[in-house]
């Protein structure tokens, strides 16, 4: 406890917080496009295209070739397992088509949830194949980080710079628990821990669902303990916190409650709660969608921007369906509305590109895929 | 865990805040003048004066005359119990006083340390027992913000994992029960400059005591904004025979508290522990014109770095009183100036003020 024994080198630090900075930098947030098969699955029914892995790798081409000028408001892109070994039409690998273009490759590790004996259906994070021992609570939630290190090392090899890894927590009126809340914190620190000894710099992803009918009260309440208890974890794991980034939720009122919230309402609740949380040190916060629609989810990023309140880290976003819902649209799994997707999904990056230096202005109509809402139920990958 | 039962209401809460706004307004700092009996002993005893109770008097008196020019940069004066209730010869009482300059009056409510049993001679501060009803007192009689005072120290096998987590625990029940009275806590969590350790472990030990400290505030349901964090300066042991700079000591110093310290807080008011006059404004001053990002005020809430020329220049004599004062208003002025980075240095320093001895790149 009083002496410290380095976790890393000065050049270890050096390389990870330029990362960070570099996805970060001013103007840019994330393309998450690390959906799972099943997730994906999800997303082609509803524009009535097949699941397959043709179809998966012919969308994510038609993002990751999107023309270079796409790295001012993309940073970094997450890329499920599969998609960092998949090549675009000319053969060129996915993540070598992306840092061509000055973008940094993302992977997401961790391969969904397990639940926790004796909780109210809460659930913690795993890295591989559920257990046979998954009646066995201890068995399974230490279960996730096994083989993780071997898995970094080989990711950092094969183009990433990057790992993500997220957490689930639900508000109810007796969750989030006790237990959750310091088992998935722990969880996240070791895997942070973890990502740092090879290089990747570990986005941390506590989500509170927007299950519920809470309010916005209770949803700041639930968050500011989470975020305090994750970097109690942090610290206590000696991450080194100007290398990583934070992927919260935006502090929002439940999908149900019948009470409204302007995006200034959303924007002070969220800073706040960071403020009260998250350490200077940390470079960036890249906010989940969550369900929100394209146009809500940037809406609320520029409030964020815009509020008065001091934010002594970068405030952008990591958005999957936020950022994609419109292409998915255009594209329909025509290859000929290639273009069409691309300047749909290229539309929604400058828009949240503005939105995080707080200069976005809405005018005129915005359409209907942008104003839908992409809340699914206890959203699982 | 999941509901919140507020623990203050938002008109408790602004009050606070504006409280600790005032206190770390721009250019504005503490002067701890809440030496206890014993420790007045020792400073009195250090010129030849005898410790009564009236000689005390005499000298907070001193310190509390000072003219208009403090209002600037004196936000805050803390009080010892017995001071709070002195006057002053004209029969002021020392409280209004103070708060006449406009300068908001705090008191010292800790009992002191108690050891820790089966620790290698740590240990926590007592003092909750009826702590409720005495801030009510004090709050009725003029206060407005506390301090408390925890020690840990730095050896081959502490602090430890107790000490740490016991410290912290009693700071954020002492910090709620004041912000149910309306007072603003002060923080201070102290990690003294004994011993022998280098830069590098003073800044380790400080980042995990801090980060103990807002994880056990955050549990306690504590309004970090309607607080003040008073921590070490990160620096080498006394003996240590590394020497290192200012700029370093403010590099490992400003790292240490973006690590650990929400941007919720207001500020950090630094505790001098032994530094000189000079060596307190400077090492302050380079806190203020560090490369960092900071966003909470970074100012001093000094005893002995305030005084110490004072007390030299009075010597227990009434005819010295007014330089004695002056002195004092030297000091206050010269941090006022380092909590904005705009010191320059006394002269002596100055070509060191110059001399950077930081190493850019150096992972902290």
């Amino acid at each position: 406890m009083t002496h410290q024994f380095p976790a890393l080198s000065p050049e270890q630090k050096k390389a990870l917080s330029d990362i960070a900075q570099r996805i970060v930098a001013s103007g840019k947030g994330i393309l998450a496009a690390d959906e799972s098969v099943g997730t994906m699955g999800n997303r082609l029914q509803k524009i009535n295209v097949e699941n397959t892995e043709e179809n998966r790798r012919a969308f994510r081409e038609i993002l990751f070739s999107s023309d270079a000028s796409i790295n001012q408001s993309i940073g970094g892109v997450i890329l499920f397992h599969e998609t960092l070994y998949q090549k675009d039409s000319s053969g060129k690998p996915f993540p070598t088509l992306i840092k061509e273009k000055g973008i940094v490759v993302g992977i997401k590790l961790d391969k969904g949830t397990a639940p926790l004996a004796g909780t109210n259906g809460e659930t913690t994070i795993q890295g591989k194949q559920r257990s046979k021992y998954d009646y066995d609570c201890t068995v399974v939630s230490s279960a996730g980080l096994d083989g993780l290190a071997e898995r970094c090392a080989q990711y950092k090899k094969d183009g990433a710079d990057f790992g993500k890894w997220r957490a689930v927590l639900k508000i109810t009126s007796t969750t989030p628990s006790q237990l959750a809340i310091q088992e998935n914190a722990n969880t996240l620190a070791r895997y942070a821990s973890i990502c740092q000894q090879h290089g990747l710099v570990p986005i941390v992803e506590p989500e509170i669902l927007p299950d519920g009918d809470h309010d916005l009260q209770r949803c700041q309440y639930v968050t500011e303990k989470v975020l305090a208890a994750v970097y109690k974890a942090l610290n206590d794991h000696h991450v080194y916190l100007e290398g990583t980034l934070l992927k919260p939720n935006m502090v929002t009122a439940g999908h149900s409650c019948p009470k409204k919230y302007t995006p200034q309402d959303v924007a002070v609740a969220t800073v706040t709660t960071l403020l009260r949380t998250v350490p200077a040190a940390v470079p960036g916060i890249c906010f989940l969608s969550g369900g929100q629609s394209e146009e809500e989810a940037s809406l609320n990023l520029n409030a964020m921007n815009q509020s008065p309140l001091p934010k002594p880290w970068k405030l952008t976003f990591s958005y999957g369906r936020a950022l994609q819902a419109s292409a998915l649209a255009a594209w329909v799994g025509k290859s000929e509305n290639k273009k069409a997707a691309q300047e749909a999904f290229r539309k929604r990056a400058q828009i949240n590109s503005l939105a995080c230096r707080g200069q976005y202005v809405v005018s005129g109509k915005t359409d209907a895929a942008a104003m839908q809402s992409l809340f699914t139920a206890s959203y699982t990958y | 865990m999941t509901h919140q039962y507020p623990a203050l209401t938002a008109e408790q809460k602004k009050e606070l805040s504006d409280i600790a706004l005032r206190i770390v307004a721009p250019g504005k700092g503490i002067l701890a003048a809440d030496e206890s009996v014993g420790d007045m002993a020792k400073r009195l005893n250090q010129i030849g004066v005898e410790n009564t109770e009236e000689n005390r008097r005499l000298y907070r008196q001193i310190l509390f005359s000072a003219d208009s020019r403090v209002k600037k940069c004196i936000g805050g004066v803390i009080f010892f119990h017995e001071t709070m209730y002195q006057k002053a010869d004209d029969g002021t009482p020392f409280v209004q006083m103070i708060k006449d300059k406009g300068i908001v009056v705090g008191i010292k409510v800790d009992k002191g340390v108690v050891p820790l049993a089966g620790t290698d001679g740590e240990t926590t501060t007592q003092g909750l027992d009826g702590l409720s009803e005495r801030c009510a007192q004090y709050k009725k009689d003029g206060a407005d913000f506390a301090k408390w005072r925890c020690v840990l120290k730095i050896s081959d096998n502490t602090p430890s994992a107790l000490a740490i987590m016991e410290n912290a625990n009693v700071l954020a029940r002492y910090a709620s029960i004041c912000q149910q009275n309306g007072i603003v806590p002060i923080v201070e969590p102290e990690i003294l400059p004994d011993g022998d350790h280098d830069l590098k472990r003073c800044q380790y030990v400080t980042e995990k005591v801090l980060a103990a400290v807002y994880k056990a505030l955050s549990d306690h349901h504590v309004y970090l904004e309607g607080t003040l964090l008073k921590p070490n300066m990160v620096t080498p042991g006394h003996s240590c025979p590394t020497k290192y700079s200012p700029e370093e000591i403010a590099m490992a110093t400003v790292t240490a508290l973006r690590r650990t310290v929400p941007p919720a807080v207001p500020g950090v008011t630094f505790l001098s522990g032994g530094q000189s006059e000079e060596e307190a404004s400077i090492n302050l001053n380079a806190i203020n014109t560090c490369p960092l990002a900071r966003p909470w005020a970074l100012t001093f809430s000094y005893g002995r770095a305030l005084q110490a020329s004072a007390l030299s220049a009075w010597r227990g004599q009434r005819d010295n009183a007014s330089a004695a004062t002056e002195e004092f208003v030297k000091r206050a002025e010269v941090n006022g100036l380092a909590a904005l980075g705009k010191y320059e240095g006394s002269g002596d320093e100055s070509g060191a003020a110059g001399q950077s001895l930081y190493v850019a790149n150096h992972a902290y």
